[in-house]
Formats: C-alpha cells, sequence, structure tokens
C-alpha cells in the first residue's frame, strides 16, 4: 500500500495550486460568475497551456495522463479554488467520448482541445431521463449517406461555448435499451439545431437543445452504430470521480474558511470556535472530511477495473460525497452566521458548487439504489 | 382533549378562505408561487387590500385599528395565507414595532405612527444588528449622543432586511458607554431620509436583493424620537423578540412547500415513472410529513395556551428549532426532486426561452430557495442560540 501522489502527478498539483491560488481569486471568479459568457477565455487558455486540459487524456490521445487519479488530481485542486470553467465537459465527458470511441480524423480534434482552442459539450440526457443513462429519445435515422436526427436534450453544461457537441441518439430498441445509442459530432451552428442558453447557480451556463431534422453525413458517428452504451458509462463513471473529486476540494475549502472563522469571530467575548456546540460540530466536519477522501481514493484507483467494480466503486463515492458534501456545506454556513450568506464570501460560492454537484449525474439517491443494484450482481 | 377546531374556527376559517379567494390577486399569487422576488408595491399592494378587511394587524388590539385576533385565529389565518400563497406581511412595523409602541411608547408616538404603519404611509425596517453584534446583540456599538433637542447618531447597522424599501428604521443604540453592556442601549425610531444615512445593498449568496448594510453619519435624530426610557433600549428589544417569534413555526410555509414538493415529485420521471413513485423518494417525503403532522400539533398545543394567555417561553424556542428544520428538509427534497432541472439560476433566467420546457422548471427556483432558506436558522436568535435557551432553562441548575 502506498497512498503517496507520483512525482508527476505531485508536481501538477503543485503547479496547479499554485497558478490558480495566485491567478483564480475570489474576486476574479466572481467577475467571472457575473460576465455573460459564464467562463474566462484567458483562464481556460492559460489552464491549457498549463497543461491541465492534457492532464485528462491518455498518451494515444495527445495527452499525459487520463487515468482516475489524474483526474482526482486535478478535479480537486480545481474543486479547491471553485473553477467554474468546463474542464468536465471539454475534456472528461464530450472529449474522452471522442478519445474512446472516435476514428482517426475525430480524434485528430482533440488536438485542439487539449491546446485550448477547440471547446466541446455531451449533449446526452434529456427532459425525462434524469439520471438514467440508457433511457434515450432522441431518433438518429440513417437515409442514404446521410443521418437525421430529432429530439431534445437537457441541462447541457457548455453548450453555448462548444464549438462541437457530442450528441446521442437512438438508432435501434425500446427507449431504455442500452442497446441501440450512439453518438453523433455535430457542429453546434447545424441547421435545424436550436441553443436556448441559461445560467447556472453554481456557475457556468447550460442550454436546451433542440433538434429538428439535423442532418449530418454518416462520418460523423463516433464508432459502431447503436454501440455507444459502455462508452457513456464509462466516461460518466469518470466524470463522476471527477465531480467526486472537486467537491472533495470544494469541501476542503469550506472547512478551513469554517476553521479559519470560528478561530476569529468573537461573541460574548471569546472565540465563537470555544462554544462546544459549535467545536463539537467542527469536529464531525473534519471526520467526514476523512470519510470523504477515502471514498474518493476508491473511486479513482478503481476507475480502470471492470465495469460492476468500478461502477460499485463510483456510486459509493458518489453518494457518500452527497451525503458529507451537503452536511458540510450547511454546518459551514451555519457556523458562519449571516456572513456566509452574502454572494461575495468565497464560502457562498464553494458551498453553491458542494451541493450542486449532487445534480449531475445522479444524486446521492439515485447512487444509493445503483449501489444496491449492483451489489446483488 | 379534543383535536376538532370549534365550530366558530371552522367558520373563521372558512370566512379566510373565502376571503383569499376573492380578494388575492392571482398574479400576487402565481409570483409567490414560483418563487420570486416581490417587488415593494407588491407587498404595498396587499397590506392595502388586508387594511381595507381591518385584517392586517391580526395581533394588535381593536383600540389600535388590529383585528384583536386570539392565536388560534391567527394561526389559521397564516395557515390559510400560506396555503392561498399570499405574500407575508412584512413584519416589521405590523409584528414588532407596533407591539413595542402599543406598550412602551408615549400616547403622541402612537397616534402618530401606529395609523401610519396601517396605511402604508410608512415602511419599517428592523436595525438591531451590527458586524460585531449578532447573536451577541447587546455588544452593539453604534451609538447616539445627546445634543440639546437632539441625538446624534453614528456607527452602522447590517443585514436590514428590506432596507431598501424603508423610510423608517427602529434601531438599538449605544447611550451610555460606561454602564453594563445591557443597561446603556436605548430604542430609537430614525427617518431614513436623515441626512447622513446610507444604505448599501448586500447580495445574498442566491442572487436575492433582501438585506442592507445601513451606515450612519452625524445623524440628527429628534428626542421625542425615543421610545420609552433613556438606557431602557434592551427590555423593549427583548419584549419585541417575543413577538418576532410568533409564527415561528412556518407551519402553514412548510405544507404549502410539501405541496409544492409532491407536484415536483409527480412531473418529474424517473426511471420511466414519475418520481413521487419511487419508494426512496416517497420514504423521504414521508418522514417529513410525519414530522410535519407532528409539528403542527405542538404549534397548535403552544398557540392554544398563548390563546389561554399563558406566555410561551421555552416553547417558541423548541418550535424555532424544530420549524425550521422541518422548513429546511422542505426544501432540501424540492431541490432533489427537481433532479438536473434545479441547476438552471433563477426561473426567469429560463422562462425566457421559447424552447416548450417541461414541468420540472415550472417548479420555479428551487436551489435558490433552499440556499436563501439556509437564513432561517440563523436569523431570528440562530438556532444555536435558541438550543442555548432551552438548556439554560431546563439544565439551568446544573453547574
Ligand atoms: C437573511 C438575513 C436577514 C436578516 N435580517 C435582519 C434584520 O432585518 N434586522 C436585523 O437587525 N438583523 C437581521 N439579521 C441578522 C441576524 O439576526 C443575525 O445574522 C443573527 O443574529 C446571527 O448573528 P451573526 O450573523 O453575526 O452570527 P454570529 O452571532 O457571529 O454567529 C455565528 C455562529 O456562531 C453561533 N453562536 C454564536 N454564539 C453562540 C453561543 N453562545 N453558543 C453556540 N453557538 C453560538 C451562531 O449560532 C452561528 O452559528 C438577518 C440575517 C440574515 C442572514
Amino acid at each position: 500500500m502506498n497512498f503517496d501522489l507520483t512525482d508527476e502527478r505531485q508536481m501538477l498539483q503543485d503547479t496547479l495550486r499554485r497558478f490558480l491560488t495566485d491567478r483564480y481569486t475570489t474576486q476574479v471568479r466572481n467577475d467571472i460568475l457575473s460576465i455573460e459568457a459564464g467562463q474566462s477565455v484567458e483562464i481556460w487558455t492559460e489552464l491549457a497551456e498549463l497543461g491541465v486540459v492534457g492532464a485528462l487524456f491518455t498518451e494515444d490521445c495527445g495527452g499525459f495522463g487520463g487515468l482516475g487519479f489524474d483526474l482526482a488530481v486535478v478535479f480537486e485542486e480545481l474543486g479547491r479554488a471553485g473553477v467554474v470553467e468546463p474542464f468536465l465537459d471539454n475534456a472528461v465527458l464530450a472529449g474522452g467520448l471522442v478519445a474512446a470511441l472516435g476514428d482517426e480524423t475525430q480524434r485528430a480534434q482533440l488536438d485542439e482541445v487539449i491546446q485550448g482552442r477547440l471547446q466541446m459539450a455531451l449533449a446526452h440526457g434529456e427532459p425525462t431521463t434524469r439520471y438514467d443513462l440508457s433511457r434515450v429519445n432522441t431518433t438518429a435515422v440513417e437515409k442514404e449517406e446521410s443521418i437525421v436526427l430529432n429530439g431534445r436534450k437537457a441541462v447541457v453544461v457548455n453548450a453555448e461555448a462548444a464549438d462541437v457537441l457530442v450528441i446521442s441518439a437512438r438508432e435501434a430498441g425500446a427507449v431504455d435499451d442500452e442497446a441501440g445509442i450512439s453518438l453523433f459530432l455535430i457542429p453546434r451552428d447545424a441547421q435545424g439545431l436550436t441553443v436556448e442558453g441559461y445560467a447556472l447557480l453554481a456557475g457556468g451556463r447550460a442550454a436546451e437543445i433542440v433538434l429538428e431534422d439535423v442532418t449530418i453525413p454518416a462520418s460523423a458517428r463516433l464508432g459502431v452504430s447503436g454501440e455507444a452504451f459502455a462508452a457513456i458509462e464509462d466516461r460518466i463513471a469518470a466524470a463522476n470521480v471527477a465531480i467526486c473529486a472537486e467537491t472533495l476540494g470544494a469541501m476542503e475549502t469550506a472547512t478551513r474558511l469554517t476553521q479559519e472563522y470560528l478561530m476569529t469571530r468573537k461573541q460574548f467575548g471569546r472565540p465563537i470556535g470555544s462554544f462546544q456546540a459549535l467545536a463539537h460540530r467542527m469536529s464531525d466536519l473534519l471526520i467526514e472530511m476523512e470519510q470523504a477522501r477515502s471514498a474518493v481514493i476508491n473511486a479513482a484507483g478503481h476507475l480502470e477495473s471492470d465495469r460492476v467494480i468500478r461502477e460499485r466503486h463510483v456510486s459509493a463515492a458518489k453518494n457518500l460525497i452527497g451525503r458529507a458534501g451537503r452536511l458540510v456545506a450547511e454546518d459551514s454556513i451555519q457556523m458562519h452566521g449571516g456572513i456566509a450568506m452574502t454572494q461575495e464570501y468565497e464560502l457562498a460560492h464553494i458551498a453553491k458548487r458542494i451541493v450542486m454537484a449532487e445534480h449531475r449525474f445522479g444524486d446521492c439517491d439515485h447512487h444509493l439504489e445503483r449501489f444496491i443494484a449492483l451489489s446483488a450482481a | 382533549m379534543d383535536l376538532s377546531y370549534s365550530d366558530e374556527e371552522i367558520a373563521f376559517r372558512r370566512e379566510v378562505r373565502a376571503f383569499l379567494q376573492d380578494k388575492l390577486p392571482p398574479e400576487l399569487s402565481g409570483k409567490v408561487r414560483a418563487g420570486k422576488e416581490l417587488a415593494k408595491a407588491d407587498y404595498e399592494g396587499w397590506h392595502a387590500i388586508l387594511n381595507a378587511k381591518g385584517w392586517l394587524a391580526p395581533n394588535w388590539p381593536k383600540a389600535f385599528g388590529g383585528a384583536e385576533w386570539n392565536a388560534v385565529q391567527r394561526h389559521i389565518f397564516e395557515d390559510e395565507c400560506a396555503l392561498a400563497y399570499a405574500p407575508r406581511i412584512v413584519p416589521f412595523g405590523l409584528s414588532m414595532l407596533g407591539p413595542v409602541l402599543q406598550k412602551f411608547g408615549s400616547k403622541a408616538q402612537q397616534d402618530h405612527w401606529l395609523p401610519r404603519i396601517l396605511n402604508g404611509e410608512d415602511w419599517w425596517c428592523q436595525g438591531y444588528s451590527e458586524p460585531g453584534a449578532g447573536s451577541d446583540l447587546a455588544s452593539l456599538k453604534c451609538a447616539a449622543v445627546r445634543q440639546g433637542d437632539h441625538y446624534i447618531v453614528n456607527g452602522q447597522k447590517t443585514w436590514t432586511t428590506l432596507g431598501q424599501h424603508a423610510n423608517m428604521i427602529f434601531c438599538l443604540v449605544r447611550t451610555d458607554k460606561d454602564a453594563k453592556q445591557q443597561e446603556g442601549i436605548s430604542f430609537l425610531l430614525i427617518d431614513m431620509e436623515t441626512p447622513g444615512i446610507e444604505v448599501r445593498p448586500i447580495v445574498l449568496l442566491d442572487g436575492s436583493a433582501e438585506v442592507n448594510e445601513v451606515w450612519f453619519t452625524d445623524v440628527r435624530v429628534p428626542v421625542a424620537n425615543l421610545v420609552g426610557e433613556e438606557n431602557k433600549g434592551w427590555t423593549y428589544a427583548k419584549y419585541l423578540l417575543t413577538h418576532e417569534r410568533t409564527n415561528i413555526a412556518g407551519v402553514g410555509f412548510s405544507q404549502a412547500g410539501l405541496a409544492a414538493v409532491k407536484r415536483i415529485a409527480k412531473s418529474e420521471i424517473s426511471g420511466g415513472r414519475p418520481l413521487i413513485e419511487n419508494p426512496h423518494f416517497a420514504a423521504r417525503i414521508a418522514q417529513v410529513e410525519i414530522d410535519l403532522m407532528a409539528m403542527s400539533t405542538t404549534n397548535l398545543r403552544i398557540v392554544s395556551k398563548a390563546a389561554a394567555g399563558q406566555a410561551p417561553g421555552v416553547e417558541s424556542s423548541m418550535l424555532k428549532v424544530k420549524g425550521t428544520i422541518i422548513r429546511q428538509q422542505i426544501n432540501d427534497l424540492a431541490r432533489r426532486a427537481a433532479g438536473v432541472y434545479a441547476m438552471p439560476f433563477a426561473s426567469e433566467a429560463v422562462e425566457g426561452t421559447n424552447a416548450p420546457l417541461p414541468d420540472p422548471l415550472a417548479a420555479g427556483p428551487v436551489a435558490k430557495q433552499y440556499f436563501n432558506n439556509r437564513k432561517l436558522s440563523i436569523f431570528g436568535g440562530s438556532n444555536e442560540i435558541q438550543r442555548q435557551i432551552i438548556a439554560k432553562t431546563t439544565l439551568g441548575g446544573a453547574k
């Protein structure tokens, strides 16, 4: 057993933490939150130049990482600073699926992604699918050399900034069959594709996408017709590892801020941390932090394992982080009192990141049910 | 023991319900239901409707223009209002200052200020908290120094709810620096138009604009605006807090909130079926509903004690703690129920789109409300302070 990071990952962590501490201050981030685009192109480009996107891809796709622990290291740092730029959407989800299923031409685009010059997003979920991965109503029908898509995609994060969308659609099977789902690479400005965007509560933007007779060449399909599900499930497992690590990082910031506040804020002539009612709650948060860290390590360490083992660990982590995260967010706010309710205070954004992370790819109930099903399998 | 309402109480409930059906404008209840921020005019309009009926001040004696309802009637009224998605009554003039003036104000102050609260001429806000004085309110520093017929006020108040709409603020100020903390505080009524007052908005974490900082620089306040005696303000402040804590359980809000959760869970689809049929989620709803049923009775037990003239003591702290926990749990359930559609920022942002939107979005800004209502366990005496009060009452002797 060895719980140390490799030298490369340690270096990556140090570099990223230093960069974000200097460059991604509360002020800078709050400014980004208030701009129309919801993300900073400069910061995105700088981080890409630093190799942060590359660290999320494997070597055969032009990256230098891409494994569970690489994701964990990067996203923990991003979470610590409350970064809102779309690393998950570009590199883990859309980019990850192109890497997994794409042919040589399609994968060539990943170079641009790694360098921060091209953006992507994954459009998979639909208005009535909630967290089910196999439920796809959007249809794709092949007619001669082209494919026609119709349907609706829900809360597609980063859709407006994406040059290219990875969109799932059904080519065969019943609405919730795993078989029959395909993925397509479609330019965002394709004819018949409308993107209605809006801001997200915890930063960044998403959109509702409507596809009306969107016609693309058959060469836009990623991989074999109807066989995309396994890759989707695998990349969403990776996304959940990333989200868990990001939430862990945010939880660290929340507990650090709370700890500092309890030691400095005085009421009734003494630091509020000296009130046992708060001191014990702080201790409970720190205990949960250790559990959360272990859950992330478990999930990251099993991301390359066989499906059932991988999914079981990922669902375990998402469930635990969901519970511990909510506790940390709520108690951190409570122990701060009014100050934590203000938008400009760092904890406000961090708490929103923590709680809203549950809403992507399954909350703790969903993953509890999944864990039960996988354990029975 | 009789769990049913009396005939008069049932008739009263019917009367209130009919009134709300008749007089509550649908665009107003629609806004409340959708969780939108209300404009000043929305509150003022609703106040005027209630005032025309004589129902704006349920707790005031008839002599002052109130409805003089007993605690059970008030409870029924608050319940029905919440279920009908009526705007809340802005409490600062009506539930807080009014009772203080009625008990401690001079005849001249009563005659001048009370009618203006009812007819909407004045909008009051509460200037208690300061950056350094939250839970430890008695440590407040905002100072008033007497100069002839005026007090000169210098200092800062914060967290002033809806202060941006107010033309008047009632403040706790320090008038004696040397006395024991609680003994050097006075209760002043201050016109917000007076030179030297500056109101700065504080944006809350959900983006809402409901609280403010209020700064005072050499603000001249006529001595006639002192309530009661100088340096006795703490007594009045504490009296006010007991009124602030009526309807503290928020049972009506919880019931309306739970109905919203069920509505969302019916329209949200999970595994091909409405979420409300998911045993796990159904259990979560049931758990809160069971707590709420008991809470409602706890509330009524305490309320009827108060109706019988017994002052609720430590029970109101218990109601505050449990009531806010339940409300926050319901907010949490609404957020969970909405799934991915909890993520968009405000409903307004989404309503602007042309795309046909699914039902979950009609749920309103559930995540925004979840974050905004973290305040429930912080203000009005934080839940830790309430537990401290309960503990002191029951374990006070244990040293
Ligand atoms: C949205 C909102 C609206 C408000 N509106 C108004 C208003 O209109 N007018 C007004 O005057 N004020 C208002 N307040 C202020 C509110 O009353 C204070 O926030 C509250 O009194 C807590 O004070 P604080 O925020 O300074 O927290 P602090 O008092 O600093 O408390 C921080 C933490 O320490 C805990 N704590 C403090 N003392 C103890 C103790 N002895 N034992 C155990 N734990 C303790 C608290 O419970 C809390 O968890 C509002 C606040 C909010 C958030």
